[in-house]
C-alpha cells in the first residue's frame, strides 16, 4: 500500500486548470460542421441526402434552401465530405451547450441572448457548487464513457465544486443521456420526481436532445422534449468532457453560452 | 476468409446440431429474418467448426412459425431463441425457458417488431421480472434486493435482482434490455453506405469494432476487395480501441477493489489514449473513418508512434504494480470462477473465455483485415477467475502496442478506398474481435439495394449470459469486483 502512495506522488499533478487556463484536452477533436449558406449551390442536395439524423433538411420555397438543426447533428462529418462547394466545413466547435432549443437551429441573424434574471437565481440557490444525478435513458454508452472521464485525474471535476451523487434526493441537476427508451421513461420520471426543488435538467448528447440517429422506432422516444423540462441542451455524439464541463459551468453562470441561432460566437476553442 | 452457406431441413436440425456439438463445434449465434418482406421467417445458425475453418451458416426455412428448439443441445442458443420469440414471433418447440428476453416483462407489440409488416410502437405496463419462487424451511430468511435500473455512479441502466441470505447470493437475475432501442430495425431501408454511421452508434465504446464488422459484412455482400493500406489502417483503429477500453477496464477494476491510486492511474492512461485517438482521427472514439470499401480519409499518423511509446512507458510500471498489490490481488484471485466448460457451453467470448483457458481469437482463427500479416500473440490464462481476466487484459494492452508499432513500421502505401456496391438481394457476414470479444454483423440487402435486415451479435450479449453463472453461490462483497472483471457493456447487448 505505501508503494501506491509513493507511486501516486511520483506521478505528480496531471489535472488541467481549464477553463481558467491550460489545456482543454481536445486537440484534434472535430465538432459540428460550420455552415455558410452563401457558398451553397442552387440545385444540390448532397448534404441533406447524406445526413442520417436529418440535421440538414431541404426547405421548399422561401429564401433559404437548407434548414440546419445542430440539435440533431452527430458530427459524422459526411456533409463536409460530400459538399462540392465548401458550404459545410469541419470545425472544432464542440462547446454547443444552449439554454434554448431554438438556438441549435441555424438562422441568418443571431438573436440577443437573455439570462441575467436566471443568473442571480442560480447563484443564490447553489453558490458555486452542484450535485448531479445521472440517468442513462438508453444511450450507446459513448456519453457515459465521457461522463466517467470527468472524474479522471485530467479533468478532475471535483476541482470545480461539481459532484455526481448516487441519490436523486441530494441532486440539483438531472443529467440525462439517451433518446429515452420505452423501458427507461418510467424510471427517468421517478428519478426526477425524487429530486427536491429547485431542480434542473440537462440533456447530454444528441440522443437526449433530439433522438439523433437512434431515436424513434418501435422502442424509443426522441429525447427529452415532451418528457421533462430541459434547462440545458448539449448536443454532440458524444459531447467531449470539456464540452460537458462548459455546459455545467454555463448552468452555474460561471461560463458564457457560446452558441446562438446555430452560430458559434467567438469561435475560439477556449470557453 | 468466407462463410459457408448450407440449407438444412427442419427435420434434420436437431441431429445436425447434436453432431456439431459432439464434434467440438460451437453454435455461435442464431437469428431470423423475413426474405422478400414476407411474414414467414428464415432462421440462420452460425457454427464455428474450429480454428482456420470457414464459419458455417445453416439456413432453415420452416413452413410455419414453429421451429424445434436447440437450447437443450447447445445452451448458449437459448438467448438467441428467446430473442427471436420476442422480436420475430418465431415459436420454438420445447424451449426450456420461453420467457421474454429482449422485451421487458409487460411490453407487448401487436405485430412482432422485426417483421416487415410491423408498424406500431411497443405498449408497456411494467411488470416484475420473472423470479423463482422461494419455498422450504426458513424461506423468510431469504431477502430480495432489486438494484436498478438507475444505479449509483455514472453507469448504464440495468436492473439486478439478488436473492440472498446474509452475504451469500442464492440467485441472481440480471434484467437487461432496459436500453433496447430497436437498433437492428433502424438499419432497415438505409443506403448501405449510411448504415456505418448507425453501426458506430450501437455501442459507443465499440464504435470501431461495430463499424468494421458492419463494413466487412457489406463488403462480403459486394464481393469487394479492400485496398491493402486500408486493411492495415483498420487494424490500427481496432487496436487503438482495444487500448483505451482495456485501460478503462483496469481503472474500473481498481475502483471496485478500492485501490484509489490504481483507479486514478488507469483512468488517466485511458484519457491519454483517447486524446491520442482524437489527434489521430478527429474523434476520441475513432469514429467517422470506416466505410464500406475502405477508409473515408487518411488518419493523422504523425507523432502517433512517440505518443504510444510514452503511454507504454507509463503503462508498464502501472501493470507491474497491479500484479504486485496483494490487497488488490486478494480480491481477484478465486473471485467469479468461470470454468472452461461453462465458458464454452454458455458462449463466453473474448478476454473472458481466454481467461478460462479457451484459446480462441477470430483475429487469428477466422482472420481478417491485415491480421494475417502482423505478429499477433493470443493471451490465454487458465484460472478462470477475476485475476486471470485482469492478466489477459494486461497482456493484450502490451500486445496491442507492439502490434501497432510493427504496423506503423511496415505500413504499405497506396489507396485507402475502393467503390463498394452491394447488389440488390445479396447478403454478407462480417465479424471482428472487439475489445470485449467476438462481434458479428449479418447484413441482407433488399430488392432495391437498401438494407433489408441487419443482425448484430455483440460480445456482451454472450458474456452477460455466462456472467450470471459466476454469481450464483458467490457473495455480495465480491459482486461488484466480479462484474467489473467481466468488463461488460450494456448498450451493445441491449441494442
Amino acid at each position: 500500500m505505501p508503494l501506491w502512495t509513493f507511486y501516486g506522488l511520483k506521478q505528480g499533478k496531471v489535472s488541467t486548470a481549464w477553463p481558467k487556463s491550460g489545456d482543454d484536452g481536445q486537440a484534434g477533436v472535430l465538432g459540428m460542421p460550420r455552415f455558410e449558406p452563401a457558398k451553397c449551390q442552387s440545385d444540390c442536395r448532397a448534404c441533406a441526402d447524406t445526413c442520417l439524423p436529418k440535421a440538414i433538411t431541404m426547405i421548399d420555397g422561401g429564401g433559404a434552401r437548407l434548414a440546419v438543426d445542430y440539435g440533431r447533428c452527430v458530427a459524422c462529418q459526411l456533409c463536409v465530405e460530400v459538399c462540392p462547394t465548401g458550404a459545410f466545413t469541419a470545425s472544432s466547435d464542440w462547446a454547443f451547450g444552449v439554454r434554448r432549443r431554438e438556438d441549435l437551429h441555424w438562422a441568418q441573424s443571431a438573436a440577443t441572448p437573455e439570462g441575467e434574471a436566471l443568473k442571480s437565481a442560480i447563484q443564490r440557490l447553489f453558490g458555486r457548487s452542484l450535485h448531479i444525478r445521472h440517468v442513462d435513458s438508453g444511450s450507446c454508452n459513448g456519453c457515459e464513457s465521457e461522463l466517467q472521464a470527468l472524474n479522471n485525474p485530467f479533468y478532475n471535476l471535483h476541482r470545480l465544486g461539481i459532484f455526481f451523487t448516487p441519490s436523486p434526493r441530494f441532486a440539483d441537476l438531472l443529467l440525462v443521456t439517451g433518446p429515452v427508451t420505452y423501458a427507461m421513461r418510467g424510471p427517468l420520471l421517478e428519478a426526477f420526481e425524487a429530486m427536491p426543488d429547485p431542480k434542473f435538467v440537462m440533456a447530454v448528447g444528441t440522443c437526449a436532445v433530439s433522438g439523433g440517429t437512434n431515436g424513434g422506432g418501435y422502442a424509443c422516444g426522441n429525447g427529452l422534449d415532451g418528457v421533462l423540462p430541459v434547462d440545458i441542451y448539449l448536443p454532440g455524439c458524444p459531447p467531449n468532457p470539456a464540452a460537458i464541463i462548459h455546459a455545467l459551468l454555463m448552468l452555474l453562470e460561471r461560463a458564457a453560452e457560446r452558441v446562438h441561432a446555430g452560430h458559434v460566437i467567438n469561435g475560439a476553442r477556449d470557453a | 476468409m468466407m462463410a459457408h452457406l448450407e440449407d438444412i431441413a427442419l427435420a434434420d436440425l436437431r441431429g445436425r446440431c447434436e453432431g456439431a456439438v459432439q464434434s467440438g463445434a460451437r453454435m455461435q449465434m442464431a437469428y431470423a429474418w423475413f426474405p422478400n418482406r414476407g411474414t414467414l421467417p428464415e432462421i440462420r445458425y452460425l457454427v464455428h467448426v474450429g480454428a482456420g475453418q470457414p464459419i458455417q451458416i445453416w439456413r432453415c426455412r420452416p413452413e410455419a412459425q414453429t421451429v424445434p428448439s436447440l437450447s437443450h443441445i447447445a445452451p448458449l442458443l437459448s438467448w438467441y431463441e428467446r430473442e427471436m420469440i420476442d422480436l420475430c414471433g418465431v415459436r420454438f418447440e420445447g424451449h426450456p425457458q420461453p420467457e421474454p428476453l429482449a422485451l421487458l416483462p409487460g411490453a407487448t407489440a401487436p405485430t412482432p417488431p422485426l417483421r416487415p409488416d410491423a408498424t406500431a410502437a411497443l405498449s408497456y405496463t411494467p411488470e416484475r421480472s420473472m423470479l423463482p419462487e422461494i419455498t422450504g424451511p426458513m424461506n423468510e430468511d431469504v431477502q430480495l434486493l432489486p438494484f436498478g435500473p438507475v444505479r449509483a455512479d455514472v453507469l448504464e441502466s440495468a436492473q439486478f435482482d439478488f436473492y440472498y441470505v446474509g452475504e451469500g447470493i442464492l440467485h441472481y437475475h440480471p434484467q437487461l434490455f432496459f436500453k433496447h432501442r430497436g437498433m437492428e430495425k433502424r438499419f432497415e431501408g438505409l443506403n448501405p453506405e449510411l448504415g456505418v454511421v448507425l453501426a458506430e452508434r450501437v455501442s459507443g465504446i465499440g464504435s470501431v469494432a461495430h463499424a468494421l464488422a458492419y463494413c466487412r459484412a457489406v463488403e462480403s455482400a459486394a464481393n469487394c476487395e479492400v485496398p491493402r493500406r486500408a486493411q492495415w489502417l483498420r487494424v490500427l483503429l481496432a487496436e487503438l480501441e482495444r487500448l483505451y477500453n482495456h485501460l478503462h477496464y483496469l481503472g474500473h477494476l481498481c475502483h471496485t477493489t478500492t485501490l484509489k491510486v490504481g483507479e486514478a492511474q488507469g483512468k488517466y492512461l485511458e484519457e491519454l489514449a483517447k486524446q491520442i485517438n482524437a489527434r489521430m482521427s478527429g474523434s476520441r472514439f475513432l469514429r467517422a473513418l470506416l466505410t464500406p470499401g475502405g477508409l473515408r480519409r487518411e488518419p493523422q499518423l504523425q507523432g502517433l508512434g512517440d505518443a504510444l511509446s510514452a503511454l507504454q512507458a507509463q503503462f508498464l510500471p502501472y501493470a507491474a504494480m497491479l500484479e504486485a498489490s496483494t490487497t488488490h490481488l486478494d480480491r481477484l484471485i478465486t473471485t467469479g470462477l468461470l470454468s472452461a466448460k461453462l465458458a464454452f457451453d454458455q458462449g463466453a467470448t473474448g478476454p473472458i473465455e481466454r481467461a478460462s483457458g479457451l484459446d480462441r481469437d477470430p483475429r487469428r482463427d477466422q482472420t481478417y483485415a491485415a491480421y494475417p500479416e502482423l505478429p499477433l500473440k493470443v493471451a490465454v490464462r487458465h484460472a478462470g477467475d477475476a485475476h486471470a481476466r485482469q492478466q489477459v487484459r494486461i497482456e493484450e494492452i502490451g500486445q496491442s502496442i507492439d502490434l501497432i508499432r510493427a504496423l506503423l513500421h511496415d505500413l504499405p502505401s497506396g489507396a485507402i478506398r475502393v467503390s463498394c456496391e452491394a447488389p440488390a438481394g445479396s447478403e454478407g457476414l462480417g465479424w471482428t474481435e472487439s475489445p470485449r470479444g467476438s462481434l458479428y454483423y449479418a447484413v441482407h440487402l433488399d430488392r432495391d439495394g437498401h438494407l433489408g435486415r441487419v443482425k448484430i451479435k455483440s460480445p456482451s450479449f454472450s458474456n452477460w449470459r455466462a456472467f450470471a453463472f459466476t454469481v450464483h453461490d458467490s457473495n455480495m462483497m465480491d459482486y461488484a469486483i466480479n462484474e467489473a472483471s467481466f468488463g461488460l457493456s450494456i448498450a451493445g447487448c441491449d441494442r
